[in-house]
């Protein structure tokens, strides 16, 4: 037998010893009944980028702080890591916060708000230039200085960039970084369950230790949440399986409204077989797409005219920006222009112009990736891709300071709406709203310690966190049913491909909500684990992702449904044009436990660009 | 249309019920582009729902899904099934505790990440109103392979030292120790020889080189453990060196 068998085994009876489960194996199976208690300050649900941003933010600002860091994985395993192209940040002389201010609200379609898009584009530099103290390693000019690149909808290159894994790198510089803060403490592999509200305050969690399997009651003055996205809810997507919006979820259950949910952003370039993400760094290099026929099709949807191969003109053809580029995909496929291959309809991303050299240099990951999990060589061959799911520009609402309705609830990145993403993200600013505004988070939590006056209840808080326990424990006590958790994902992905993707209609959407309202019922009513054990059981974790899943795709289908607009990302075929009229405004879905949400509308801010056309034709510039 | 299968031999221990592992086996479809990844989510979904690993990215960036795939240490979102003929066998990496099933307990190593100072101590203080620290790309690309580290852990699985020592440092440690070491922004050698300079540090490794071959990333820890020991020497003929000739 092998040497390393031989010393898995021995390590057993540390493991065992270590979580003690010799007494009485029978009484421990079924869902822990003891609850652990913790006190902190903040308590932040979520460690990538914008969670450990805002836990270095709260750790430098008042070292006295207690701060727990709740993750259902350990951090450098949060999907910043990849992230590929970069982050936006106006730096160069060139450049001005103007500028990238008009490229964000016009690319978001007038739908962002504006007093929180200056907020970004001001603090984006610093935020930039913070990481690069941290010793996040930015591709350099040859003077020295850090090196930018040119991305969609960006009519300036202000993406700083390293390599193609600027999010990994972000990530672990964070991680990394956090390490020195002795007041951070680590709950990896802590999947949060609920909030605990009281008296309109946010005043803690609770969350399952996977390796226990232990409740954990999390008291704490402020909870930041950053949960990142939920892009699972759908079967093609770039996102990790760990992305299924259970930061929304828990804010959306708590009583805050989800926003903006019906704008999912798809990027025009995924690969086909597994939809994993080839940057738009490969445009912003200067890789262009084309159809079956070898046509720069862009050029017949508005990106035009052709712009010549090789030479870069920005904010147009493939410089266009995602949502853009995606639905243009969709009209070549019906008209018959995409190229059939085993994984469905295609067009190529053509690289091979840019040299074995520049493509090694700047876009490694994009070679190693399409080589390996496809096969095909962008130094050789065109790649065949398709839009894939990428980004949800919706989430919780919070206004500038990123405070939720709730007191002393906070949330950052992906999983909130600001918004400066409007209708449709431009790439490279997610990585620096995780940065901004996980930051911004971590400063109002203080501000809200400073001047929280509410009074804790402790047998209320408890009650809540003991409920909790229950809602998990009555899983583990009801029979295996015919249900599948499995089967009722599939169902789920099935129907928001079919009735939630690029182009959308009043009738498709309908059908959806239809289905969703079932699965819910059925979840509620079905949903059974086949693993009653305590010890990192993920046929439970996939159960409570579901459920969360669930939800957002519910928030996700009934705002889309009473948009009777087409605006950004969200295209309807029965509506097709945008409406300022009578939805330049934010939905605001409300959670009800048994029936669609309920839903509302805020206003958009607008301080100084008034809606107008989003021109991305070279012609008029 | 008869779709080939193969054999997946899963190792399974769940402590709460099983006082040793066991042996699994599921026989599941044999396609060319699935990767072991893949074999192991169809088990999950439409065989056995008790199967229990990690992974979330699948595209070789997240480093969660190490795991020993025919006895050698593998990212399985990486590890293609067409590259087997009969059978797959996976175990959870070797040299770290089982936790559950395919999951090790990492403690081990997040605590010995943290021991090396992972993070820029700056030779020089520098506000941020004053904008970024200049590196050439030359300066970028002395550190840069070893900033690569996804801290899957295969470099571990495949260090006999640390099956024998398991107080060493180990590769993925000091190698991010040596990338910040190596960064012209840096100033914190000094700090962090004292932990990578240690009887558990670098001179434990004895150049064996398996775990520059188990990396999925080609950072090279053996490489930056070489040029760990051979700075740490420097240093010490340094110290001795100059305090004889000051005598």
């Amino acid at each position: 037998m092998d040497g390393h068998y031989v010393s898995n085994k021995l390590m057993l009876s540390a493991v065992a010893g270590k979580f003690s489960f010799g007494t009485n194996l029978k009484q421990r199976r079924g869902f822990a009944t003891n609850m652990e208690t913790i006190q902190t300050d903040i308590a932040i649900i979520g460690a990538g980028g914008a969670g450990l941003r805002a836990a270095i933010a709260v750790a430098e600002a008042d070292p006295s702080l207690k701060i727990a860091l709740v993750s259902k994985v350990y951090p450098m395993r949060s999907h910043t890591c990849a992230a590929e192209g970069g982050a936006a940040g106006a730096i160069k002389a060139e450049d001005s916060l103007e500028h990238h201010f008009n490229d964000t609200v016009g690319g978001g379609d007038w739908l962002s708000d504006q007093d929180a898009v200056e907020y970004f584009v001001k603090e984006a530099p610093r935020e930039l230039v913070q990481l690069e103290h941290w010793g996040c390693p930015w591709n350099r000019e040859p003077d020295g200085s850090v090196a930018v690149r040119p991305f969609g909808g960006m009519d300036i290159k202000r993406t700083w960039f390293a390599a193609d894994k600027s999010g990994f790198h972000i990530l672990h510089t964070l991680y990394q970084t956090s390490l020195q803060y002795p007041s951070i403490k680590f709950y990896d592999e802590f999947y949060a369950t609920d909030l605990l509200v009281d008296d309109g305050h946010c005043q803690g969690l609770t969350a399952i230790e996977m390796r226990s399997g232990r409740m954990h009651h999390f008291r704490a003055r402020a909870v930041i949440i950053a949960g990142g996205g939920a892009g699972r809810m759908f079967p093609f997507n770039t996102n990790g399986s760990i992305k299924t919006g259970d930061g929304m979820a828990l804010a959306y259950r708590a009583g805050v409204p989800l926003k903006d949910m019906e704008f999912v952003q798809y990027h025009p370039t995924g690969l086909p077989n597994t939809g994993i993400l080839l940057t738009e760094g490969c445009r912003g290099e200067g890789g262009i797409l084309v159809n079956a026929n070898g046509r720069r099709y862009l050029q017949d949807y508005g990106l035009g005219p052709e712009t010549p191969v090789g030479k870069l003109v920005l904010k147009t053809m493939e410089l266009g920006p995602r949502d853009r580029l995606s639905q243009a995909f969709f009209h070549e496929q019906q008209k018959g222009n995409t190229v059939k291959t085993p994984w469905g309809d295609c067009v190529y991303l053509d690289m091979r112009h840019l040299g074995e050299k520049l493509i090694d240099e700047r876009l490694p990951f994009v070679r190693e990736l399409a080589t390996s999990y496809l096969g095909v060589d962008p130094v050789k061959e065109m790649v065949p891709v398709r839009p894939v799911v990428h980004y949800m520009m919706g989430g919780i609402h919070t206004d500038i300071r990123a405070a939720t309705p709730i007191g002393g609830l906070f949330a950052a990145g992906e999983c909130a709406c600001v918004s400066i993403n409007g209708a449709n993200r431009l790439g490279s600013n997610s990585l620096t709203e995780i940065l901004v505004f996980g930051k911004r988070a971590a400063l109002s939590a203080i501000e809200h310690l400073q001047s929280a006056t509410h009074t804790v209840n402790d047998a209320a808080l408890t009650a809540q966190a003991q409920a909790a326990q229950d809602r998990i424990r009555t899983l583990f006590l009801r029979p295996v049913g015919n249900e599948s958790i499995s089967g009722m994902r599939r169902e789920m992905m099935d129907t928001m491909e079919l009735n939630a993707g690029i182009y959308r209609t009043g009738e498709g959407l309908a059908d959806a909500s239809t289905k969703l309202a079932e699965l819910r019922r059925r979840y509620a009513e079905g949903v059974s684990l086949h693993d009653k054990t305590n010890v990192y059981n993920t046929d439970l974790l996939q159960a409570l992702e579901l459920g969360s899943m669930l939800d957002c795709a519910e928030a996700l289908v009934a705002s889309a449904l009473a948009r009777k607009e087409s605006r950004g990302a969200h295209q309807r075929l029965d509506f097709t044009g945008r409406d300022d009229v009578n939805y330049l405004k934010h939905s605001l879905a409300y959670y009800h436990p048994s029936e669609p949400p309920r839903l509302d509308y805020s206003a958009v801010s607008i301080t100084k660009s008034q809606p107008g056309v989003r021109n991305y034709s070279g012609n008029k510039k | 249309m008869t779709e080939r299968s193969i054999d997946l031999d899963v190792l399974r221990y769940n402590p709460e019920t099983d006082s040793e592992p066991y042996w699994q086996r599921y026989s599941v479809p044999h396609h060319d582009e699935w990767v072991v990844l893949d074999a192991l989510n169809h088990v999950k979904d439409n065989i056995d729902p008790t199967l229990n690993y990690r992974w979330s990215c699948h595209m070789a960036v997240c480093g969660s899904c190490g795991m020993m795939i025919n006895g050698k240490p593998m990212l399985a979102c990486k590890t293609f099934m067409r590259d087997f003929e009969n059978l797959i066998r996976v175990e959870p990496l070797a040299h770290f505790p089982i936790e559950r099933d395919l999951v090790t307990v990492m403690d081990d190593f997040v605590s010995k990440l943290a021991r090396v100072k992972p993070y820029l101590i700056p030779k020089q203080h520098k506000p941020v109103e004053e904008g970024e620290y200049r590196q050439t790309p030359a300066e970028l690309n002395r550190f840069k392979q070893y900033s690569m580290c996804i801290n899957c852990m295969l470099c571990y699985s495949a260090c006999p030292e640390y099956a024998l020592i398991p107080k060493f440092i180990g590769p993925a440690a000091i190698t991010l120790a040596h990338r910040y070491n190596l960064d012209s922004r840096d100033g914190g050698r000094d700090e962090r020889e004292e932990v990578v300079a240690s009887g558990e540090g670098v001179w434990e490794c004895t150049f064996v080189g398996a775990c520059s071959e188990a990396c999925p990333k080609h950072v090279d820890p053996a490489g930056a453990l070489q040029q760990a020991k051979i700075a740490s020497t420097i240093d010490w003929f340094k110290e001795h060196l100059t305090s004889w000739l000051n005598k």
